[in-house]
């Protein structure tokens, strides 16, 4: 099937302006006949629970943690980029456009893109009108910073966490629907399965995860703003509870899945030190305004305490190669220089994973304080992990797993290939092609959040009749029953391994054979190996306790067997691209370590089908066209 | 690391099934342990033991485990998060303890938050504070542009501190009176601090601080534990300000 994102057309300065126009309406009245569910509490479900209420729609929103404000968005440390052009740099939305699409290797619908950069500059306006307490000057204006794949200054941030600034924004504004009564929220409640009804997502199938009992809510409309899957890769930077479940279940209702191979693998943070590790911290790109990153030019430094070895000894390979962007080439090229450089031998710290990002240059220039006053929490996290002072010695960096650009395939309209199943967030596919830039996944999450939904979900809900479906349906019924057969399934099994211990060894296979570089062959390694530890999971695993109590194993049981699942999806996609781009590298596709695009032949979204348990997926393509931007090799030299 | 010496230790950590049931402390030996852990990972290794042999692991509320999201929640050796300065638990490394140690581990213990099951706390209430007026009354779309209102460094910077808090709770967990005052103090400032949170600045406080009163927590008798267990290091000085803005609150 060729899909059609519905993209409006003429020229792209219009697009937006113009579908809101043609977009049908609700009117106030008839807003709270409409129920609307959102799953996931972060910028993105967050923005959307808020403003879906504001507007008058029956809005019920769902998280798994214990408050809606401890979503993973909270951890996003460096900023959240806008054309507003305030230091006069030349920034405008088209270069925002630009810069998004080609730092997204030109696989990125146009369309989207645009509207994203379009919106990003009222993101800001409205959270400082929620209090966000960005970075201002001495004189009170907002201030820039600069980041990776972007030769201006767009980045507003709020000291090392703006997203958890951002996110206590949208917090703040959905506590306020709260209290106002239309907003309804169920906090630790884990969605389990999509209720589909006659094709149309009609609600969801939720387990308590305090009581353990089977809730069901009907909607008109269901959001997923669940987040993204990297934890696939079991170590990675997202929080433990970061999980394909959501999404893979929607999955398996229908919803396709794009672009499941696009991943992004951060280049700076700190390296893995034991195999009890249970997760990877990042350390945010905006280090690299001013750290710089090298590697020892001699193997045998390797092992020396850094301040050892001379200046003409060391390797500032992203400085050498990209001499334009230097230590802010995009993350995709960093995080491939840096194993490049471990891979010949030359990267410092346990096991040769890791390579320097040195502040001593800034500190000379500006001094201690204000690297202190830039980066202080950062130092500090760093400081915590590793006992090591990264002000007198360089810290240690290696790449990790960090966020999906793939995602559920959705239309213009933020809408699924089911009619009512919408995806918002990291959750969808749609504006980072195979590489997002540092600073756009907050862009994203709140531009579908207040920007972009409360719209498009108006067009959709006017053509359709309120309250259609009630809870007390038969796909509930059966929903409930699947979802409480499969809890029991893991409870019954009782076998010998425990499902941490099957979350590492398919995260050690992904890592391995589809990480930052990806062969035919170890794709195809994968692809044997993953449905026989799936297999063996279904006979082996160990789950104590029982399902109708809080139990975190079972928990993670359902989202270690969904990633079971996924992993082999996303080797499968991995392997019909032959092509490298962005986060996608095949190693037979280069030109000199540089990804080679294959315009001609994968110039395309690839989305794929569920057929059934074991069964091949059928891929369906959205062909990408590029009428403003056009198609050249990514060159960052 | 392989070459690092390893630790054993004991752990006396409480448990209990269920909101109503009466619980206790139970023993367990924590074995192989590096300096580089986190205590996360140190309990993580605990469980895996457990479940191998059967037994239920030890239940705790953690997500982010980089010290941001606020939902780890562990008062150790009777001190929020263990002790260590601006740190959660999930930060607090095994560096910190020595060969041999008996650690004590206990839920946040306070009035507001009920147990839920062994380390894992009801803190609804948190969101209940906010909720009664911890934001400004702006709409989505239709606000000023960001720079139109100047907001000097200075004045931004301490905005900030007052934002940093994470709201796990330690502050409420650390207190001899289980108040919630630091929490709400510091969202308080932070909005009356900005211009932007001005103009509500004294319903805000007052809903603010009833329903404080309202969910169960304790008043402030300047203990300053709070201040010591907020692991966002979170000053005294906004309950200061929290109780100037309720008193301009009353004179309006």
């Amino acid at each position: 099937m060729i899909l059609d994102g519905k993209c409006p057309t003429g020229p792209i300065e219009q697009t937006w302006d113009k579908h809101r126009f043609d977009l049908k309406l609700v009117n106030p009245a008839n807003k709270r006949k409409y129920n609307v569910i959102v799953v996931g509490t972060g910028l993105a479900g967050g923005a959307a629970a808020a403003s879906l209420g504001e507007l008058g729609y029956n809005v019920q929103a769902f998280c798994y943690q214990d408050s809606p404000r401890r979503a993973h968005s909270i951890a996003a440390q460096g900023g959240i980029n806008a054309a507003k052009n305030y230091p006069n740099d030349g920034d405008s939305i088209y270069r925002l456009f630009y810069d998004t699409i080609k730092g997204g290797d030109f696989r990125a619908r146009e369309a989207d893109v645009w509207r994203l950069a379009q919106v990003s500059n009222n993101i800001i306006d409205q959270c400082v009108a929620q209090g966000v307490p960005f970075g201002r000057d001495y004189a009170g204006y907002l201030d820039n910073r600069s980041f990776g794949g972007a030769q201006v200054s767009r980045t507003f941030f709020a000291r090392g966490q703006t997203g958890q600034q951002l996110l206590l924004g949208a917090y703040s504004a959905l506590s306020r629907q709260i209290k106002l009564g239309s907003v309804k929220m169920y906090d630790r409640r884990e969605m389990l399965d999509l209720v589909v009804v006659d094709g149309v997502a009609r609600g969801i199938t939720v387990r308590n995860l305090v009581t353990g009992e089977m809730e069901s809510y009907a909607a008109d409309a269901v959001c997923l703003a669940t987040g993204g899957y990297v934890n696939v890769f079991y170590l990675s930077t997202n929080a433990m509870g970061c999980s394909v479940t959501a999404n893979w279940k929607a999955h398996k209702k229908g919803a396709f899945f794009a672009n499941p191979c696009y991943t992004q693998i951060h280049p700076t943070c700190i390296p893995q030190a034991g195999d009890y590790q249970s997760k990877l911290t990042l350390m945010s790109e905006s280090l690299r305004n001013d750290g710089r990153v090298w590697v020892p030019k001699k193997k045998e430094d390797c092992s020396k305490h850094p301040a050892e070895i001379a200046e003409d000894d060391r390797d500032y390979y992203l400085e050498r190669k990209y001499p334009s962007y230097g230590n802010l080439a995009p993350r995709d090229i960093a995080s491939r220089a840096a194993k490049e450089q471990c891979d010949d031998g030359r990267g410092v710290g346990p096991g040769g994973r890791g390579v320097y990002l040195d502040f001593e240059d800034s500190i000379k220039r500006l001094g201690e304080d204000t690297i202190r006053e830039r980066y202080g929490n950062l130092f500090e996290m760093y400081e915590k992990i590793t006992d090591e002072n990264g002000y007198k010695r360089p810290m240690r960096m290696y790449p990790a797993p960090h966020y999906s650009m793939g995602g559920l395939w959705v239309d213009y309209n933020l809408m699924s290939n089911i009619p009512g199943l919408f995806v918002l967030g990291e959750a969808n596919f749609s504006v980072h092609g195979a590489n997002r830039l540092g600073a756009s996944a907050l862009m994203q999450g709140l531009a579908d959040g207040y920007f972009v939904i409360p719209y498009t979900i108006g067009g959709y809900l006017a053509t359709v009749k309120p309250g259609q479906v009630k809870t007390d349906h038969a796909e509930f019924k059966k929903s409930t029953e699947d979802v409480t057969a499969e809890q029991n399934k893991y409870l019954s099994i009782n076998g010998k391994k425990t499902v941490f211990e099957f979350m590492r060894e398919v995260g050690g296979l992904m890592w391995e054979n589809c990480g930052m570089a990806r062969t035919k062959e170890s794709l195809e390694t994968n692809l044997k190996k993953i449905p026989a530890l799936r297999e063996e999971f279904w006979k082996n695993v160990k789950v104590t306790g029982s399902g109708s109590e809080l139990n975190q194993q079972l928990e993670n049981a359902g989202r270690t067997a969904d990633f079971l699942e996924f992993s082999e999806l996303m080797c499968r996609d991995a392997l019909h691209r032959n092509e490298s781009c962005g986060g996608h590298f095949r190693s037979e596709f280069q030109d000199a370590g540089e990804a080679q695009r294959d315009d001609v032949n994968f110039c395309y979204v690839g989305a794929w089908e569920y057929k059934g348990d074991n069964k091949t997926p059928e891929l369906h393509k959205e062909p990408l066209k590029f009428d403003n931007v056009h198609l050249a090799v990514r060159s960052y030299k | 690391m392989s070459d690092h010496k390893t630790m054993t230790l004991t752990l006396i950590v409480w448990r209990q099934k269920k909101a109503n049931d009466p619980g206790k402390f139970e023993t367990y030996t924590a074995k192989n342990i590096t300096e580089h852990h986190s205590f996360l990972e140190m309990l993580d290794c605990v469980n895996e033991d457990l479940i191998h042999t059967g037994k239920d692991p030890i239940v705790f509320d953690h997500d982010c485990r980089e010290g941001i999201c606020g939902m780890c929640s562990q008062v150790i050796n009777g001190a929020p998060h263990g002790g260590q300065d601006r740190t959660t638990v999930c930060q607090l490394h095994m560096r910190k303890f020595k060969d041999g140690d008996t650690i004590y581990i206990e839920p946040w213990r306070a009035r507001a938050f009920p147990i839920i099951r062994d380390l894992i706390v009801d803190r609804s209430a948190l969101d209940k504070i906010i909720q009664a007026g911890g934001y400004t009354s702006c709409h989505t779309g239709g606000v000023a542009d960001g720079n139109a209102i100047l907001i000097p460094k200075p004045v931004a910077d301490e905005a900030m501190d007052a934002a940093e808090c994470v709201g796990c709770g330690a502050c409420v967990a650390g207190c001899p009176n289980g108040s919630a005052m630091l929490f709400t103090g510091a969202k308080v400032s932070q909005l009356a601090i900005l211009p932007q949170g001005k103009g509500e600045a004294a319903t805000r406080v007052k809903n603010m601080t009833n329903t404080m009163t309202e969910c169960g927590f304790g008043n402030c008798s300047n203990h300053y534990e709070c201040m010591a267990a907020c692991p966002k290091g979170i000053n005294v000085k906004f309950i200061a300000r929290m109780n100037r803005e309720f008193i301009k609150a009353l004179i309006v």
